[in-house]
Parts: structure tokens; C-alpha cells; sequence
């Protein structure tokens, strides 16, 4: 045998249509920029403060356990990167250094690397993280409380807030543009609707996220924020103060359609979105906490093993 | 290679090579010093061995361990055996290689000639199985009576590949006294010719009814033509032949009417070349040629870490030498430079769901790989289809992660075969 090299050897299909994760994360990440740029304008270095610290430690931490459990290091996929700006856009502006930092622990450690990292997670790490921090220290939480010393040109009351302790006579300050346009308190990359609406679309035209799960969301909020809307209009807000308003549209384009922890057949993505939605107004007007978002993707990611059983029939499956 | 585009949302479309209008003919590549045949049978000491090295071959000389055969080969040159050593190919199967130092002057057998002008099932099955195109009649042995169509597939099954739509093009006459012969040998009338649409004027020339294919990967995998054409389910576990449908390559098919027409077994595969720039050349060598032969005569070096395909670039295997010679059944052969490897990686599954959405047959891929991926291969078959998967290989091509899903299925099926197999053994 005259030609001795050696050849790669490796099976079936050789070709790839060229996706990755770290693709994946980046592009998710970009999609989540104009909501965050608009929040480190309105709230100026402390919002840039916490998003780049959350980022870092979220880095730390996924590089942390990668050493501990002697993995190969995988910061690069983008993914730790993701969490940490997510968990991120849901904070308050205000938010100290070291709930940035047990935040991200949580997201990254307990949601993510436990279940035996990416791809694993029965939970969204976000919400994991966020979820236990806001139960933990819900003082910190609060949005009116914590952003008292901002003063942005416009009502700086927390709307969900509003409406919840004074009915739809307290929001009526708010016009869906202007909630559109981020002119309402919250998390720093929650509350710019056309930002995130954008980004949105993005992820879903890249196909980056599955627009079922965004847009069954989104229609699970309407339409239960719409009967309850209908039934009494004093006490219930309308179904565009619920879209634009709180942690909807982030929770629909990048919190719900998180990959490892929601359905990936048809039907049951119509139907986490849609519970997932449904739970969200519900929580809001009558449940004790004032955003239900959290809360009501957390308990969808816990049904979707169960959802995505219902699944097309497979070729020349008998019975 | 076809990347994904920018706008992801859409699923991808994959469509087939078609063959250029004004094709070229196929450049002819002979074999420089020798040739290896493989026997499917692992070379066995206590047959009765009827050649050895040193012996003369001539040209559609039947090779084979004993004189009624379960496995044999023709060879398609004259010359002398050089060597005879076992060779491991992949999922287990075990050949016997045969070296043969090709001479220059080309004697003919005539073993088949004399049997020619009275063609039998017989007849076919003792010297046509390994004819280019790699038709197989042993479907038509084991049941006589349960075959009652066969479909000539005039597409080809992978991408890139224009071998069969060559043969329709140019060798409609063949098949078409193939197609006779087929209908006398095996008393089965209902022949269907599937070809892409552009081919619909030239195959009606072939007598048989023809039907179209679509243009889009995988439509021309058997159980996929037997859904679209017939409107028959493959049920999972089964294959076509069980449902009496069997498929003939169109060039398969041609090589059987020029054996019968010429009273000679034809020798000479036609194959798509793609080299290392993606560009696509009609190439026809003897089969058993080296495939460094071609190398040679393209003109392209196989560097470090390079791959070599043989076959297309969804379902073909890539070889590690570029020793390994062409077969009845190689329709391409492809070269990808080192630079443009896509790899695959030990990433988990992301749950992204692209493979379930691009899957054919439905299969629950994603839960599926994660069973495979832990070997829980019985698991996998009872509650995730394994058996649905038709083999087309788009959940690895789709992967986010890049796991070798198609890779983990065909070993899952693999294992689960021998686990079957040696059940049967003990019971």
C-alpha cells in the first residue's frame, strides 16, 4: 500500500446543515439586546452593572462545575453566558451583588448542572433561579419598593402591581404604547414590549424557538385575561395591559421556549404554551403573587415529560 | 454541502442531483495493476476451495467456495490470484478479498454464455447477483409466489448520485429487455419504472407503466415509494419484500438485459465521482478497481485526515483506505477535504426538536437518542419506534447538537439483531 494516510472514519450522514448550540445561544442572546440595551438607558450603569456580573458569574459558575466534575469545558457553547443575561433582564435594575451571584448559582448549579447539565434540566434554570430568589427574599422583588429613587418621566408604580391592589382604576395612567415603548418599572430587559417583540420574532424566524409555545402563550394570556377582563373591568385589566405588562413577553419568547424543558411535538406545544399562559393571568388576578409568569412556566416545564407523549404515530407503527 | 439558511423556521427542502440534459458519457477508468473482489463469505478452510493463489481467472469467471454456492463472485478481469485474506467490513459482515493482477489480454468465460440464450431464475440467481447496480434475486427464491411487484427505481437513493437517472437516460433499451427478461424469469407482471419528473419522457420508452418521484429527500427510500406509490405502510420491523414489493436499481435492471442481450455478464459500474471542490463527474470502472485508480486518474491526492465516501452523503460509509475497491452496489464515491469535515460531537441532546419535525417516519428522536445513548436498546424499540426509522440519516444532518443520532439507531438495530438472532440460536 503505497498511500499511508490515514483517513477520517466516521459514519453516515457525512453532511450538516451547519447548527450548533453556540449558534444557538449567541443568536439568542443578540435577540435579547434591545430589550437589555433599553433598560441599561433607562436605569443607566447599575442596570449594566448587574447584566454584566450576572453574565459573568452565570460564566464562573458553569466553568466552576466543570472543573469540580471534571467535564470538558463547556462556557464556549454560550449557553451559561444566556442564563446569566436572562436571569439578568428579570432583575430589578437595584438588585445587590450578591443576589446576582446566588442567583446565577442556582440558575447554573441547581437547574442546569444537577440534572446533569445542558440538555438535562427538567426545569428552565432562569426560573429556577429566579423562582427561589423571589420566595427567598421577596423584599427585593418588589418593584415599587426597590426602584422608589428612579424617576424616568413616567409612573414609576409597578403595573401588575396596580392593578392588583387597586383594580383597573390604578393603571389607568398606562397606555398600551406607551407599555409597548418600556415606559413602565420591572425587570431591566422585561419591560420594552417592542424589544422584546422584536427579538421574538427574530429567534422564531431563525428558528432558534418554536413559535407554537411563543404564540400559544401569548393567546393563553389574551384570551384568560380577556374573559376575566369581560366578566368584571373594574377589578381585571385588559388583555394588552396583560401582554405587555410584567414578565409576559419575555417569559413567551425566552423564558417558555427554553429547549430542554418544554415539548417539542405539535400539539403539546400548543398546549404548554397555552397552560402556561392561562396559569399566568390566573396567578395575576387571583392568586397572591403579583407576576405569575415565573410560577406558571415553572409548572409547565413540570408537565411537559407527560404533554409530549402525545405525539404523531411513527410509519407502519402497528397498533 | 447544503447548509441551513437564514431563515430557520421553514423546514429545510433537500432535493436529489438531477442529471444534466447533456450528460457527458461516463469516463472510462481502468484498473491500473489489480483489482479485489469481495465474497460475502468469510474465507472458510474446510470448503471444498475451488481457486487459490496462483490460479488464472478469466473475465465473468464465477468465484465461490463450492460448486452450488451461497455466496460467489464474478470476475471482471483476466489475470491471476495474488492474494485471499478476510476482510471485516462494517455491522459485522465478513468477506473474503480476492487480489487479482490484471493481464492485458482479456480472455472471456463462458460458463453463463452457454446458459444465456435460455434465461432462468436459475440461471440469474447462479451468476447475475453481483451484476453493476447489484440486482438481487434472492427475494424471488425464498418466496416464489409473495413477490407480485417490483419497482425499478430510476431515482437514486442519496443525494449528489446521478448513476440510476444515467442509466434510464442512455440504457432505456437495456431495461427495457431487462424488464422482459425480469417478467419471464420471475412470472411477476406488475413492474413499475419510478423516475424523477424530468425523466418521465425517456423511461415511458422501457414498456413498463412509470411513475414519478418527488424531488424532495428521502422520497426514494424503498419504504417511502411504497407509501407514495403503492400507498402501502411498511409495518415497523418489517421490509418491502414481506409486503411482496421488491425494488431493482434501473441500472441493476439494465445490466440483467445486456447479459442476456450479449450472452455476457457485464462487468463495468457506473458511478458518480465528487471531488474534494463538490464538483460531480460520471465515472464507469470494473468493478473490483481500486478506488485509488480513480484517485489517480482524477487526479486528486488524498491528504492526512481527509474522508472518502462510498456512496452518498446521507447513508454511504465512509472507507479508511483508499484501497477498497468499487462494488456491484457503489453509486458514488465522494472525497471531503480535512477542512471541510462536519464532525460530530459528545454534546447531549438539547431537546431542540428539529430531528422530530424533519423525522419521515415520526420517530420520537428525541427520546429515543437518549435511550440509545445509555445502550437501552429494547427500551428504545418497545416504546420510542425504533423500528419506524427508515434510514435517511436528516436527524443527524439536523442535530443542533451534532450526536450522531443515525450512527447510535443503526447501531441499536445492529445489536438488537445479533441479541435476536442469538435468542433464536438458544431457544
Amino acid at each position: 500500500m503505497l498511500n499511508h494516510n490515514k483517513l477520517i472514519v466516521s459514519h453516515a450522514p457525512f453532511w450538516h446543515n451547519g447548527s450548533s448550540i453556540s449558534t444557538r445561544s449567541y443568536h439568542t442572546m443578540i435577540a435579547a439586546l434591545p430589550a437589555v440595551l433599553m433598560g441599561i438607558f433607562q436605569y443607566g450603569p447599575r442596570a449594566l452593572g448587574v447584566v454584566s456580573l450576572s453574565i459573568s458569574f452565570a460564566i464562573l459558575w458553569e466553568l466552576a462545575i466543570n472543573k469540580i466534575t471534571r467535564r470538558t469545558v463547556s462556557i464556549g457553547d454560550g449557553n451559561a453566558a444566556l442564563i446569566g443575561l436572562l436571569f439578568a433582564m428579570l432583575l430589578p435594575a437595584t438588585s445587590p451583588w450578591w443576589l446576582v451571584a446566588t442567583g446565577t448559582f442556582v440558575a447554573v448549579v441547581i437547574g442546569k448542572h444537577i440534572y446533569g447539565g445542558i440538555g438535562g434540566n427538567p426545569f428552565n434554570p432562569v426560573l429556577i433561579g429566579f423562582a427561589i430568589l423571589m420566595v427567598a427574599w421577596k423584599d427585593f422583588f418588589d418593584f415599587n419598593e426597590v426602584l422608589v429613587n428612579y424617576d424616568l418621566g413616567f409612573a414609576m408604580v409597578y403595573p401588575l402591581a396596580a392593578v392588583k391592589h387597586l383594580g383597573t382604576a390604578g393603571i389607568e395612567s398606562f397606555s398600551t404604547a406607551g407599555l409597548l415603548l418600556g415606559q413602565q418599572s420591572g425587570g431591566i430587559g422585561s419591560t420594552f414590549g417592542l424589544g422584546l417583540i422584536f427579538g421574538g420574532m427574530y429567534l422564531i424566524a431563525r428558528g432558534f424557538i418554536r413559535w407554537e409555545i411563543s404564540l400559544s402563550f401569548l393567546a393563553g394570556v389574551f384570551i384568560t385575561a380577556l374573559l376575566f377582563n369581560l366578566n368584571n373591568s373594574n377589578l381585571y385589566a385588559g388583555p394588552f395591559f396583560h401582554l405587555f405588562t410584567g414578565y409576559t413577553l419575555i417569559g413567551a419568547f425566552f423564558l417558555a421556549p427554553e429547549d430542554s424543558s418544554s415539548p417539542v411535538n405539535f400539539i403539546p406545544m400548543l398546549i404548554y404554551g397555552a397552560g402556561a399562559g392561562v396559569m399566568t393571568v390566573l396567578i395575576r388576578n387571583i392568586g397572591s403573587y403579583v407576576d405569575g409568569v415565573v410560577f406558571a412556566i415553572l409548572l409547565m416545564n413540570l408537565i411537559n415529560p407527560l404533554c409530549d407523549k402525545i405525539r404523531p404515530k411513527a410509519l407502519g407503527k402497528v397498533g | 454541502m447544503i447548509k441551513q439558511s437564514f431563515i430557520g423556521l421553514a423546514k429545510p427542502r433537500i432535493e436529489y442531483e438531477v442529471l444534466n440534459a447533456g450528460q457527458a458519457e461516463p469516463q472510462l477508468i481502468q484498473p491500473s495493476e489489480k483489482i479485489t473482489l469481495f465474497l460475502k463469505k468469510s474465507p472458510v478452510r474446510n470448503d471444498s476451495i475451488l481457486f487459490n493463489v496462483g490460479d488464472k481467472v478469466k473475465t465473468g469467471q464465477k468465484l465461490a467456495y463450492s460448486a452450488n454456492p451461497d455466496a460467489y463472485v464474478i470476475a471482471t478481469v483476466t489475470g491471476t490470484i495474488s492474494s485471499i485474506s478476510a476482510f471485516a467490513g462494517d455491522y459485522g459482515k465478513s468477506y473474503t478479498a480476492i487480489s487479482v493482477d490484471v493481464d492485458d489480454n482479456e480472455e472471456l468465460d463462458d460458463q453463463f454464455a452457454e446458459l444465456a440464450a435460455n434465461p432462468t431464475l436459475d440461471v440469474a440467481k447462479n451468476f447475475l447477483s453481483g451484476m453493476p447496480g447489484n440486482p438481487s434475486f434472492q427475494a424471488f427464491s425464498e418466496a416464489a409466489e409473495s413477490i407480485h411487484t417490483i419497482i425499478i427505481c430510476g431515482v437514486d437513493r442519496d443525494l449528489l448520485i446521478t448513476t440510476n437517472q444515467y442509466a434510464v437516460k442512455t440504457h432505456i433499451k437495456a431495461i427495457k429487455s431487462g424488464i422482459g427478461i425480469l417478467k419471464q424469469i420471475t412470472g411477476v407482471d406488475n413492474i413499475l419504472m419510478a423516475v424523477p419528473q424530468h425523466l418521465m419522457q425517456d423511461a415511458t420508452a422501457c414498456g413498463a407503466p412509470v411513475v414519478t418521484v418527488d424531488s424532495e429527500y428521502p422520497t426514494t427510500l424503498p419504504h417511502l415509494m411504497m407509501q407514495n406509490l403503492l400507498g402501502q405502510v411498511v409495518p415497523a420491523g418489517q421490509n418491502c419484500e414481506d409486503l411482496g414489493v421488491c425494488f431493482l436499481s434501473a441500472e441493476g435492471v439494465a445490466s440483467l438485459g445486456k447479459a442476456f442481450d450479449k450472452s455476457r455478464i457485464p462487468v463495468t459500474k457506473t458511478l458518480t465521482f465528487v471531488d474534494k471542490n463538490g464538483d460531480k463527474s460520471l465515472i464507469s470502472a470494473k468493478i473490483g478497481t481500486p478506488i485509488s485508480d480513480i484517485l489517480n486518474t482524477c487526479g486528486i491526492t488524498l491528504h492526512e485526515k481527509d474522508r472518502l465516501i462510498v456512496g452518498g452523503p446521507m447513508t454511504g460509509s465512509a472507507v479508511f483506505s483508499a484501497d477498497y475497491p468499487v462494488q456491484a452496489d457503489t453509486d458514488a464515491i465522494i472525497v471531503q477535504d480535512s477542512q471541510n469535515l462536519d464532525l460530530v460531537s459528545d454534546y447531549p441532546c438539547i431537546n431542540c426538536g428539529d430531528c422530530v419535525r424533519i423525522c419521515p417516519a415520526n420517530v420520537p428522536i428525541n427520546m429515543l437518542v437518549r435511550l440509545l445513548e445509555a445502550g437501552q436498546y429494547e427500551e428504545a424499540a418497545d416504546q420510542y419506534d425504533l423500528y419506524s426509522c427508515i434510514d435517511c440519516g436528516l436527524c443527524s444532518y439536523v442535530c443542533v447538537s451534532k450526536m450522531p443520532v443515525f450512527h447510535y439507531i443503526k447501531l441499536a438495530k445492529y445489536e438488537l439483531g445479533r441479541m435476536h438472532a442469538a435468542e433464536a440460536m438458544n431457544a
